[in-house]
């Protein structure tokens, strides 16, 4: 279960030990000679052992700049511009290199994006993984020998589901499918507690989707890790996690358990996004998204979602939408914090957005 | 029709604003970019506005310094290019260094009207006392003249075969990947030296840019070719392809735009190779000997033991010419490279 | 970036080795016989006559035979060499068959190249053109192969650091010297260490390849005579081709560590040491190999230049002074003495490439 912004500023120190992975009003960054782009501007949330939560949005929401910044892979020219982010209690923002080089792999992995080329093209598989083990060992523990390394990417193969001879191979000599489950094993070498999975089954067909998603619950499983998944495939995500937050440029709009956030989605854009969804058991025509999502360069005044809103009020032009906690939930909208309540939503002035989408 | 009628109708004042207007879109979304990209790729605006300074600097000399009066009284003498080619003019009666050189010995030596003012000859002389910055003038252009015939004709021969090679495979790719690969490991200058030998009869400036164009051109050809074939295989070629477009249109509508880049990176990269060579072949005495380029002065700055006498004008300033242009032509070959390859975000 | 000739095996290609572990010897051997092998000795075969016909074809186009005319106008000066230019001309109508067709003619010229024989020298006359490039190779040998291989070595890795975005602040203020260095040819470079090191201080020789009188032996005192004389050719074509490869090895960091890997690596929390060399370095090199055969004729003909200038006694000089006194039997067996060792030392790089990037393998596309 998420506890929301407000309840996370008033918990105590105690609070962080239960919580694997606590954001507290995360801000990244990028300075562009146009000006900065808000790419993560605000977001908080909290991840508990063993829970999976999911991160969903359009491209360009920002939360794969997010996934990064809690690896503290964020890169030039972004930077992380303010906020905490408590990994087993300890805030990673400030942390000097080497000490979140030591935690990598062994506190918290990533394991990147389908898509990517993640695997170094001429080394082989089987010394891709021991080499993130043999530079973890901790100066009083003597190295381990060859036969335990080789015993030890034999069963990490394994556990991913692989042949363990794939251990001598090149990259270039396996499918994606392949690859990403040699990412794994490196994302599990060292019995990480969170595991961060950047739209780890983007590029990959759909049958090899499932599988991936499949043996990556699995390992969490066994792990009993938390689990950050970002994707856009809300029918994907929703089989896999517990939880799920919603973003839109930037800022985390609504978080909520699966189940809840799917039978009643509060924020318009997440129930736009669900309707989105094709369905078997109600044939109806397909409803996309009116309009685009706005340039992060360029943000419209008030809530960035206001452009697209089918249901935006006059406030939402000139206050920013405060992060809410309802029933238990989360959600950044004007139309549940009391004032906006019972007024009629600006019908007849269609925004330009969905003009747009209108013609 | 009737948006041609609807122009017609406008009003000075609206169409004054109108075009006002259309100038702040111009600026907006071409000039304005520029900028920005400017910023952010600086080593091809410093390496063009090098480029740019040389230009101005020889075009200022030439149409200003070179047209001043000659050092001599020589009625053959119109100007001071002209002491170079009718074989030299005394200025005094041995080599100088330059005139600003005050402290150096030739010129403290030098007594009363035989002083030179500070800026009479800003270069010095060569042992025979032609004026070094007026010999420096005319063998810039010439030296550039000779690498931009060489870019322009190895890159045109260079595309013109890759497009071939690419679009019709077969038997004429395999004869141009084979003539390539051969000739790339051919070091063209040599080549170039035997065939020069045996004509027997010295190379203009751009009868050796086109000498060098004939060896150099395999190197924009493999460059572009390895790109065309990256295209080649693009959807949106497929489908013009499979559309019916023809092979020209394709070539020119769909392929070139995104060639560009890499054409004028290989351009500029067979302007500074073939200058290199041209240097090096005149220096090795195979030059024009009645021309002054950067080369030429190379050869005779050897031959006359310039280094051993002391005379460090005569080689110091073309080698400052040379680097300026080399380096120039670097920072812009990898200011195109960014441009071409925008991953390679940081600068080079 | 790779040769076309090398093939690159695919994602759909699956190794069979999946199952049994294979002998890596054996395997290493069955690919070395392989025809990669064969091709690309075919290609280094190809490389040679086509330059070689080049040579031979491209003079005749014009219509005129200057060799002809030279050494016409050397047997009518007379004097002492008169008897020799008598042979000569004898000799050059002999092998080149002035009044043969021109086929006979070429079979003859190509025949004699197969057999690396460039005949007699025209300047020297009884001395045979392959004793000159003999006594002279050696110089070239030693000079050029050190520095040239040295070169590449601090070159790549002086540009490995300076594209290491993890290093010092101050190592970025190397670039633009480096970038200096490898913008000026070589033989400018040595007119300045010449004028520098030889004219105002006065340290060190700036001719020849050992003292004048000193004549060659194994001595202790030669030897030292002889490495004198190297530096300063030694250090100007040392320098530029180190800001070259620097310049070369510095790019393709910057590439490497735009590839998505390279964050893996930093999302394993590795090593620096070994990011920097296994992942970065050891990817980066790939290309700067490739270059290296591509760019061998580059350096070596500004390397001959540097022996010019020098007065260094090495093929360069030899070629340069057969210029001189149009000796074309020389220039032409000194020229493709060079062609030939290029198109070898390419070769051996194309060679050993696939052993570096495991992508490319010894098979054909």
């Amino acid at each position: 279960m998420v506890t929301t912004e407000q309840e996370t500023r008033s918990s105590s120190a105690s609070a962080d030990e239960e919580f694997a992975l606590r954001v507290e009003d995360l801000k990244v960054y990028y300075g562009t000679p146009r000006g900065t782009v808000k790419a993560v501007d605000g977001v908080s949330f909290n991840l508990k052992q063993g829970e999976r939560f999911a991160l969903v949005g359009e491209s360009g929401s920002g939360k794969s700049t997010l996934a990064m910044a809690i690896m503290r892979l964020t890169r030039e020219p972004g930077h992380i511009a303010g906020g905490h982010i408590y990994l087993n209690g300890r805030d990673v923002v400030d942390m000097p290199e080497r000490e979140i080089r030591s935690i990598r792999l062994r506190e918290m992995a990533l394991v990147p994006q389908g898509a990517m080329n993640s695997l170094n093209p001429v080394m082989r598989v089987g010394d891709q993984i021991i080499d993130g083990i043999l530079d973890h060992v901790m100066t009083d523990e003597s190295p381990p020998s060859k036969s335990e390394l080789d015993e030890r990417i034999h069963e990490l193969l394994i556990r991913v589901g692989l042949d363990p001879n794939v251990a001598r191979l090149h990259p270039h000599e396996l499918s994606g499918g392949m690859k990403q489950r040699v990412a794994m094993a490196i994302a599990i070498s060292l019995d990480p507690n969170i595991i961060v999975a950047d739209e780890p089954t983007s590029a990959l067909d759909v049958v090899v989707q499932r599988q991936i998603m499949q043996t990556l619950g699995r390992l969490q499983e066994g792990l009993e890790a938390a689990v950050l998944l970002v994707g856009h495939d809300m029918g994907l995500v929703a089989q896999f996690a517990d939880t799920i937050g919603v973003m839109y440029a930037g800022k985390l709009v609504e978080v909520g358990s699966v189940p809840d956030v799917f039978k009643d989605p509060k924020h318009p854009y997440t129930q736009l996004l669900i309707e989105s969804l094709p369905s078997f058991d109600i044939s109806r025509k397909f409803v996309g998204i009116p309009g685009m999502q706005p340039a992060l360069l360029n943000l419209p005044p008030g809530c960035s979602f206001n452009p697209r809103c089918p249901s935006v009020h006059e406030r939402c032009f000139r206050e920013v939408p405060a992060f809410l906690p309802i029933d238990g939930r989360g959600v950044a909208c004007h139309l549940y914090d009391g004032e906006t309540s019972g007024v009629p939503p600006l019908a007849g002035e269609m925004s330009e957005g969905q003009r747009g989408a209108a013609n | 029709m009737a948006r041609a009628t609807g122009t017609r109708n406008l009003t000075m004042g609206t169409r004054a604003r109108l075009a006002r207007r259309r100038w702040g879109v111009f600026y907006q979304e071409r000039v304005e970019p520029i900028f920005l990209y400017g910023r952010r790729n600086p080593s091809l605006i410093v390496g063009l506005a090098m480029l740019g300074t040389l230009l101005l600097f020889t075009i200022i000399g030439l149409f200003g310094y070179a047209q001043l009066e000659p050092h001599t009284n020589d009625p053959s003498q119109n100007s001071r290019l002209d002491a170079f080619v009718s074989g030299g003019a005394p200025v005094g009666d041995k080599r100088l260094p330059p005139s600003w050189c005050t402290w150096c010995e030739d010129i403290a030596e030098l007594e009363g009207d035989k002083k030179p003012t500070l800026f009479q000859y800003p270069m010095g002389t060569d042992t025979q006392s032609r004026d070094l910055l007026a010999t420096n003038l005319r063998g810039i252009p010439l030296t550039l003249g000779t690498g931009l015939i060489a870019g322009l004709l190895s890159v045109g021969i260079g595309t013109v075969t890759a497009f071939v090679a690419a679009y019709y495979r077969g038997l004429p790719d395999v004869a141009i990947r084979l003539l390539t690969d051969v000739g790339i490991s051919i070091p063209g200058l040599l080549v170039l030296i035997i065939i020069r030998i045996q004509l027997g009869t010295e190379l203009l400036w751009w009868q050796l840019g086109a000498g060098l164009a004939a060896v150099g051109w395999v190197f924009s050809s493999r460059t572009v070719r390895s790109q065309v074939l990256v295209l080649r295989e693009q959807p949106y070629v497929e489908i013009a392809r499979q559309s019916g477009m023809s092979g020209l249109a394709i070539i020119f509508r769909e392929m070139m735009p995104n060639l560009i880049p890499y054409i004028t990176a290989s351009f500029v990269a067979s302007v500074a190779g073939a200058i290199l060579a041209s240097i090096g072949l005149e220096a090795l005495g195979l030059g024009d000997f009645s021309s002054p380029s950067l080369g030429m002065t190379v050869y005779w700055v050897i031959q006359f033991g310039a280094i051993t006498l002391g005379m460090w004008w005569w080689w110091l300033f073309p080698l400052i010419f040379i680097v300026i242009i080399f380096v120039s032509l670097f920072l812009i070959s990898a200011g195109l490279d960014e441009w071409s390859n925008p991953r390679l975000r940081r600068q080079v | 970036m790779g040769d076309d000739s090398l093939a690159t095996s695919s994602n759909s290609r699956r190794n069979p080795a999946l199952t049994g572990r294979q002998n890596p010897v054996l395997t290493f051997i069955s690919a070395f016989f392989g025809n990669f092998i064969v091709q690309r000795f075919l290609l280094f075969l190809l490389t040679v006559w086509v330059a070689a016909t080049v040579i031979f074809i491209l003079p005749r186009l014009t219509g005129q035979d200057p060799v002809k005319e030279k050494l016409l106008l050397e047997a009518q000066r007379g004097g002492s060499v008169q008897a020799g230019m008598n042979e000569m001309a004898q000799e050059y109508s002999a092998r080149l068959g002035l009044d043969l067709p021109i086929q006979e003619q070429y079979i003859n010229y190509i025949t004699d190249l197969a057999r690396l024989d460039f005949g007699y020298s025209i300047a020297y006359f009884p001395r045979t053109v392959n004793e000159i490039i003999l006594d002279s190779i050696v110089w070239s040998i030693g000079l050029m192969t050190v520095t040239l291989f040295l070169a590449f070595v601090l070159g790549t890795g002086a540009g490995a650091l300076l594209g290491w975005s993890r290093s010092p602040g101050w190592l970025s203020y190397a670039f633009m010297p480096l970038l200096t260095l490898s913008a000026i040819p070589q033989y400018m470079l040595g007119l300045v260490l010449m004028f520098i090191f030889a004219i105002i201080l006065n340290w060190l020789p700036f001719f020849g390849a050992y003292s004048p009188g000193n004549l060659p032996e194994w001595s202790l005192g030669f030897v030292l005579d002889v490495l004198r004389h190297a530096i300063l050719p030694a250090l100007a074509i040392l320098f530029s081709a180190v800001g070259f490869w620097a310049i070369g090895m510095r790019g393709m960091m910057v590439n490497t560590q735009g590839e998505d890997f390279m964050i893996q690596a930093d999302a394993k929390g590795l090593n620096g040491t070994r990011i920097f060399v296994r992942y970065a370095i050891r990817n980066a090199l790939l290309p700067q190999v490739t270059g290296l055969a591509i760019s061998f004729g580059t350096l070596l003909t500004g390397a001959v230049l540097v022996e010019v200038l020098f007065q260094y006694p090495g093929l360069g000089n030899t070629l340069f002074y057969a210029i001189r006194v149009s000796d074309f039997f020389q220039i032409t067996g000194i020229v493709m003495t060079i062609i030939i060792s290029l198109a070898m030392a390419t070769m051996i790089v194309d060679l050993v490439y696939p052993l570096i990037d495991p992508r490319v393998k010894y098979t054909q596309s």
